[in-house]
């Protein structure tokens, strides 16, 4: 998200999911597609199978891999050196598009400059990946156009995270692959409305659509119309925001529709801060492991017994209709928020409906200006959309860029390795991953069926590992990282690289997270669930 | 080339793009020729040979895989292709478990709309020798039964499978009367590579794939799958308070009309028991039910002493467009501190 | 050099009753003899009469020895080789006139064929390219890579070849179908998986002149400009594969193949697959899905592989027999090949004969030949002076030919029309003592198990007539299963996909026209009049020829006869299975034990009625 900011002024991903089919070539890094996005997944093969290159990179041979030309295992958090190396190799062989180059990008000196570090050995080195696989890779994405590139949390989730992004955006650049048909950059969103709640400003740095709360006039804006006045202050990150609590300087907490003593990276850490809470109010669905913690748990309806809308990975604003009367005295989100701001005596929050706050939110944010429930009625609609008569926007940046200079910037950067080294005692590294069959932590392990396809929870090791640990296929081990340890039954799987090994964190039973690093990267404050050292010995 | 063909079927001349088979051609124009094996979102294969159509100059051919060509007369019927169609459908009839009283498809079946359509004799079905339909059920999968004794070897899910999914884990196996749907070494279909996407069944013209505990819905609503980013389209049934049923909405811009497992199957946690419904307030150290009142203004009076620095809003990428602006708004405006965020980065 | 030459049939026919251990006896006699310089042993490909091997020829007296086995060789080297003397034992006898016969083209077995396809079998050594070459070959490839590919097309179209593998599709105008299908790649396909039992033209091609078949692909690759080419071969034919694989690196080491052929600017390449034996993969589109890597099954046509074939490339896909028959046509031109046939068929045929006649093995006969003279001729007639009843020609698809058709002609559109088809060229005759139902459920066991399960009409129907056929003949059929019977093959040749669908009703159609009066005997009267089905029967003891030596109440496995030692004996028709034991046991001087098939009293009546009804 912020990588994309800085390069192409738009963190989103930039073509949609029915284009996918069409490329000539696909690049799938950190991103169990079929797993994590089964739809994006379905048009992947199809690409497949109407003669589209497919390149897969990944540190776990995941099962898109199957269907890969080329597959490469690199090592977890080496993405930059593959994607710098394979840059590199493009511009050493003039496989770049230097018109376009000229034309729509910046600072094309600097990164050529920068991709100096990144020889044929350095980047075999760092990735694990014999040298010819590169240069094969870098042909193929730069030969075969369009061209796109499908990337997830196995990207974001590092230290390095904007790092690995900005890569992945200077590839696409330099071979002319933005603001064409069934090419750009694609983050995978991770769910339902995860574009739609960024685009709402619940982010410590924005108001809706990306409104910097530190730009004066965007704050008089939203004064003007809530009728207060705001702090121009960024707030705290995720991970922040439990460091804090773990201070004491957070006392209060309304906490939303999420686990984090499941899904939070150490989250141990973050349990005991959210121990310290004052006052801790929780609003789910279910009661679920963090709910269990709170002062207040508020029952909030879920997705199908309410109206509104909701914003899909390719920035498709759809509505969501209430289907059944929410359950017992179970309300929308929005209703209770409201309702608590009323009794607080809070002007402004006397909504009757999902439309009503929808249509306040257009009026103050120029890329859904042109949006109401009328529309969508028609048919979904892809933001930008900044008047009534413009039809949305499904490929980004064809004409220019939304940076100031209306081009992109081409970022030299130089290699980091992750923060979570291993060392003698903690001699493997540990990856988190998706499955299919589940969804976070909550909803699916409440339907029925799924948890039974699923298979539960195993650690998955690569045979020869296991064979030094003395580990066989179903035995039960205990995981330790430096920030804590579980028990887990283990899976001996060739799918899994050497040296590194992966859970899921789906699991109350199996909490990964216990495990994880909150190391953060520096500029998006996401934690580095990705890399992470462990060691594994028989339970 | 013109953009259209003009081709006359049973006296009517109708127009059809380039390419179309004479059978969608057909239907499109709201001419029935009756089939089986064919299936809009997939290619055609001729197998059934139910759609069997007499083309002036031809032989009698399949109309699923004959393109249309200029000035074209096709009749769908006469006495030689009826006779034809219909011994094909009583040996169909005659392999088929044709106890559609109890089969989930009963009323929606292709078999028995080609019965309606083409008629069966009776006798002659009598006289034939009808075998003995005693494969056992597949209930290995948790969401859908595969009962080889109601399938008509269409081959509709295993291209489904293969073009829609592209997993390709199912496939015919085996030869002659033998003949039917597998997996690799013919395992129990939970054994296979099968992720459950349900393309399969939702395509199924009869009721050899079916849902498990199939609910007939009294209502469907359009919305979208609660899970993942890919914001499929979903009309999902509902019966009595209760989500019984979900199916992709064909034309869903994001998914074109496929699902997942998830979005397919995985509703069921809106009915679970386990669900909240009331406000649940600590007491004594133990979470006790509240109402509405006592919950709003306890919350309302606590938080009224942590606004500013002290206080942050977790929200949820779970949480529709709508509850997030709120909860922003709430967060700036009522408690005035930027502190929110929401699990975008896991 | 050589004084003598030892023709060895080296057929997969021959070399399994022995043909390889006469190689080494007569090896190692010559050797102890000092003769290895005077006599050269070759090991040919195969002569076409099986059952009369294996099979030793003596040049250049051409004598013609037949089942010879290892312990004859040193009487043949002393008499035949040494002393020149004729080995009367061991030479052909003719089973009419009981004379015998010295050399080999005078044996009416022989003497009524002409060997076109077949013209290098039995007679060069097939692992051997030079005697290809000496013999002709490789001069039609020449000739073509010389002309332009429609000049070649032209020649093919006018010589009337028609596909040898079944539907008789004309050769040429499917080479003209494939030139003009645009396209950078095409392919050329040999069809060598000869799956209708008992038919092994094509093993004999690919085992005795491997090099005909390769020299036709790339005659086809010229015609239609494809450079690429696939045998596909059963890989239960292990000496075809083997002698295919010599042939071709014989014919690369040559320069006839691969890279700039002779010189000419022309490159072409041969790839072998082997098939894993299911029946359907001989059809065209089904083969090309299994060379692919699927699962082989035929798919709808049009298009045509001519037009979209092997990976969606333009692939000609021809037979083994009709591509051995190119290189001939080239090099003698196509008026000379079509001065041999009929108008509408032109050339040879080669037919598997087998059944009761009394020779049988692999026999090219020109097209426009009587079935008669095939079957009295060639095949010298019925066996033990029984009465000729059908042909079964083409295969288990084909269709049965009864005796007021026995002056039919051999041609594509003669066979057709009286129901039969030329098929891949099986000819099975059939005597007094075979039952057509009985052989309409053999032919109909065999489809039903190799369909390959896509369409309904071939997979439910062929199964359906199999079960309707297996009731009539255990008596339990029904007289509406006639009218059914025809109905159903009806509509599954009508309604099937591939030509095995859509043929394998012929059988059915073919005894229910001819011998319709075979399947009301066993439906309305339960009687087999052919003495077959065995549910009819009823083993009975004449109480006048009955010795009473109970050797049939001991065979009796289920003790369903009685009788005192030296008393007539009784079976009891209930306790009696029909297995046959007593019959088999009956000392041949009293034959006391009788078959018959008399049917239901009622029924008797009711035939009585149908009788006079006529």
């Amino acid at each position: 998200m912020a990588g994309l900011a800085t390069t192409l002024g738009s963190g989103a991903m930039t073509n949609t999911i029915a284009e996918i089919g069409d490329a000539a070539c696909i690049l799938a890094i950190g991103s169990s597609t079929t797993e994590a996005h089964p739809i994006v997944g379905y048009q992947v093969k199809k690409a497949v199978r109407q003669g589209a290159k497919l390149i897969v990179a990944n540190p776990q041979e995941v099962p898109l891999a199957r269907f890969a030309h080329l597959y490469l295992q690199i090592k977890p958090g080496s993405d930059v050196a593959l994607l710098m190396g394979m840059a590199r190799v493009i511009i050493e062989e003039g496989l770049h598009d230097q018109k376009y180059i000229e034309e729509r990008c910046e600072d094309f000196d600097q990164f050529k400059q920068s991709l100096e570090e990144y020889t044929p050995e350095f980047v075999s080195d760092i990735t694990g990946v014999p040298r010819e696989k590169v240069v094969e890779a870098a042909r193929m994405y730069a030969e075969n156009n369009p061209a796109s590139i499908l990337y997830c949390m196995g990207i974001t989730q590092h230290s390095h995270g904007t790092d690995n992004v900005m890569a992945i955006s200077n590839l696409a650049l330099i071979t002319g692959n933005l603001g064409k048909a069934s090419a750009g950059v694609n983050p995978l969103r991770g769910q339902n409305n995860v574009q739609g709640s960024c685009d709402m400003g619940s982010l410590p740095n924005v108001y809706t659509g990306y409104q910097k709360v530190t730009d004066p006039a965007a704050r008089e804006k939203f004064e003007e119309a809530w009728g207060v006045s705001l702090s121009g202050e960024p707030g705290l990150t995720h991970t922040e925001i439990f460091g804090a609590a773990y201070r004491g300087e957070i006392k209060a907490l309304y906490l939303v529709g999420e686990n984090p003593v499941l899904t939070e990276a150490n989250a141990a850490h973050s349990t005991e801060a959210m121990g310290k809470l004052e006052f801790f109010v929780v609003q789910d669905i279910f009661l679920n492991e963090t709910a269990q913690m709170a002062d207040v748990v508020l029952p909030a309806a879920s997705l199908l017994e309410k109206n509104g809308t909701v914003v899909n990975t390719e920035r498709r604003v759809q509505r969501v209709r209430k289907v059944i009367e929410p359950v017992g005295e179970a309300k929308p989100d929005w209703w209770i928020v409201s309702a608590i701001a009323n009794e607080m005596g809070a002007e402004g929050f006397a909504y009757n409906s999902a439309e009503e706050i929808f249509n306040e939110m257009t009026s103050l944010t120029p890329s859904y200006a042109g949006i109401n429930y009328a529309r969508l009625e028609e048919g979904s609609i892809q933001w930008p959309c900044p008047a009534e008569d413009h039809p949305g926007t499904p490929i980004l940046h064809t004409e220019k860029f939304n940076t100031p200079s209306g081009k992109a910037k081409l970022v030299p950067i130089s290699y980091r390795p992750s923060e979570d080294c291993c060392d003698f005692d903690f001699p493997l590294v540990l990856t988190t991953e998706r499955n299919l069959y589940q969804y976070h932590s909550t909803m699916t392990r409440y339907s029925e069926g799924l948890d039974e396809l699923s298979g539960g929870e195993h650690i998955r090791i690569n045979p020869k590992d296991a064979e030094k640990m003395g580990i066989s296929d179903g035995d039960m081990v205990e995981v330790k990282s430096r920030r804590g340890k579980l028990q887990v039954r283990a899976k001996i799987t060739r799918n899994s690289q050497e040296g590194v090994a992966s859970l899921s964190f789906h699991f109350a039973e199996c909490p990964t997270n216990l495990l994880t690093s909150a190391a953060l990267d520096p500029v998006a404050k996401t934690p580095e669930t990705k890399v992470c050292a462990i060691s594994i010995e028989k339970a | 080339m013109s953009e259209f063909i003009t081709l006359t079927i049973d006296g009517r001349e109708i127009k059809a793009a380039p390419g179309t088979s004479i059978l969608r051609a057909a239907l499109a124009n709201d001419i029935y020729i009756p089939h089986l094996c064919d299936h809009k979102d997939l290619t055609s294969v001729g197998i059934c040979r139910v759609c069997l159509v007499d083309i002036e100059g031809r032989r009698p051919t399949v109309s699923c895989m004959t393109p249309v060509e200029e000035g074209m007369v096709v009749s769908t019927a006469n006495e030689e292709l009826e006779q034809t169609r219909r011994m094909n459908l009583e040996l169909l009839v005659l392999n088929h478990d044709y106890d559609c009283q109890n089969c989930a498809q009963n009323n929606k079946c292709q078999l028995q709309e080609l019965t309606r359509f083409i008629g069966l004799d009776e006798d002659r079905i009598k006289a034939m020798r009808a075998p003995e339909l005693a494969d056992p059920i597949d209930d290995s999968n948790p969401y859908y039964l595969r009962d080889m004794n109601r399938c008509v070897r269409c081959g509709i899910c295993v291209r489904a499978c293969e073009e829609i999914q592209g997993d390709e884990c199912i496939d015919f196996v085996f030869r002659g009367i033998e003949t039917r749907i597998g997996v690799l070494g013919d395992k129990p279909i939970i054994d296979s590579t099968c992720t459950t996407c349900g393309e399969c069944v939702t395509r199924c013209p009869v009721g050899a794939l079916v849902p498990r505990h199939a609910v007939e819905p009294t209502y469907e609503v359009e919305t979208v799958c609660p899970f993942c980013g890919c914001g499929c389209g979903i009309l999902v049934g509902a019966r009595g308070g209760k989500v019984v049923s979900s199916t992709a909405i064909p034309d869903s811009p994001s998914s074109g009309g496929s699902l997942c497992v998830k979005g397919r199957f995985g509703l069921g946690f809106v009915n679970s028991p386990r669900r909240l419904t009331t406000p649940l307030i600590r007491k004594e150290g133990k979470l006790v039910e509240a109402g509405w009142d006592e919950a709003l203004s306890l919350v309302a009076e606590k938080l009224g002493r942590y606004k500013g620095s002290e206080y942050a809003t977790i929200a949820s990428a779970k949480c529709n467009v709508e509850d997030n602006y709120v909860m922003q708004k709430f967060t700036r405006a009522v408690m005035g501190t930027n502190n929110i965020d929401h699990c975008a980065r896991l | 050099m050589y004084e003598k030459h030892v023709l060895i049939c080296a057929g997969t026919g021959c070399i399994s009753s022995g043909a390889n251990d006469i190689r080494d006896v007569l090896a190692g006699e010559l050797k102890n003899r000092g003769m290895e310089d005077k006599v050269r042993i070759i090991m040919s490909g195969c002569h076409g009469f099986c059952e009369k091997g294996p099979i030793f020829i003596v040049y250049p007296e051409d004598i013609f020895y037949c089942e010879v086995k290892p312990e004859d060789v040193p009487e043949l080297v002393e008499e035949s080789l040494v002393k020149d003397n004729i080995v009367e034992r061991l030479l052909y006898k003719d089973p009419v006139s009981g004379e015998t016969v010295i050399n080999h083209d005078k044996i009416m077995f022989y003497s009524k064929q002409k060997r076109l396809a077949l013209r290098n079998c039995g007679v060069i050594d097939p692992e051997n390219i030079d005697e290809y070459i000496i013999r002709g070959g490789y001069i039609g490839l020449k000739k073509a890579l010389q002309l332009a590919p429609p000049e070649v097309v032209e020649e093919v179209k006018s010589s009337g070849l028609r596909g040898r593998g079944g539907a008789g599709f004309p050769a040429g105008l499917k080479w003209q179908f494939g030139l003009n299908s645009p396209g950078d790649k095409k392919y050329i396909v040999c069809n060598a998986d000869e799956g209708d039992p008992g038919a092994f033209m094509d093993r004999s091609i690919l085992e005795g002149d491997p090099h005909a078949v390769l020299e036709g692909m790339m005659i086809a690759g010229k015609a239609v400009n494809a450079d690429e080419g696939y045998i596909y071969v059963r890989s239960e034919y292990p000496l075809a594969i083997k002698r295919l694989r010599t042939a071709i690196s014989q014919a690369e080491e040559y320069g006839m193949l691969g890279e700039n052929i002779m010189g000419l600017g022309f490159n072409f390449k041969i790839k072998i697959k082997e098939g894993a034996g299911a029946f359907v993969c001989g059809e065209e589109t089904a083969l090309l899905s299994s060379i692919e890597g699927r699962r082989g099954v035929p798919r709808h046509r049009p298009p045509f592989p001519a037009v979209e074939g092997l990976w969606g490339k333009p692939t000609i896909i021809n037979n083994v027999e009709a591509l051995a028959n190119v290189p001939l046509i080239m090099r003698e031109g196509a008026a000379e090949f079509a001065s041999v046939g009929t108008e509408g068929s032109k050339g040879t045929k080669v037919f598997a004969l087998t059944g009761k006649v009394n020779n049988t093995g692999l026999v090219e006969v020109p097209m426009g030949i009587s079935i008669r003279e095939v079957v009295f001729d060639i095949g010298g007639g019925i066996r033990y002076g029984k009465k000729f009843k059908a042909a079964q020609i083409g295969g288990p698809s084909g269709g049965c030919i009864p005796e007021e058709h026995l002056d039919l002609p051999i041609d594509f559109d003669s066979l057709t029309s009286a129901g039969a088809m030329m098929g891949s060229g099986g000819l099975v005759v059939v005597d007094e003592d075979t039952c057509m139902v009985d052989m309409a459920r053999y032919f109909l066991n065999f489809t039903r198990k190799e369909s390959c399960g896509q369409c309904i009409p071939c997979r439910l129907g062929t199964t359906q007539m199999y079960d309707i056929l297996e009731d009539i003949t255990e008596g339990k059929g029904r007289i509406e299963d006639i009218e059914l019977l025809d109905e159903l093959a009806t509509a599954v040749k009508k309604g099937s996909m591939c030509g095995l669908g859509q043929t394998a009703p012929n059988p059915i159609l073919t005894t229910l026209r001819y011998f319709r009066d075979e399947y009301e005997a066993h439906v309305i009267e339960k009687r087999c009049p052919a003495l077959v089905c065995k549910a009819l029967l009823q083993y009975t003891i004449d109480p006048e020829k009955c010795i009473g030596c109970q050797r049939c109440i001991k065979a009796c496995p289920v003790n369903a006869i009685t009788g005192e030692k030296k008393e007539p004996h009784v079976i009891d028709q209930d306790i009696c299975t029909r297995c046959a034991a007593c019959y088999e046991v009956c000392p041949k001087k009293v034959q006391a034990v009788q078959v018959l098939s008399e049917g239901l009293p009622e029924s008797k009546e009711l035939a009585v009625v149908r009788e006079e009804g006529k």
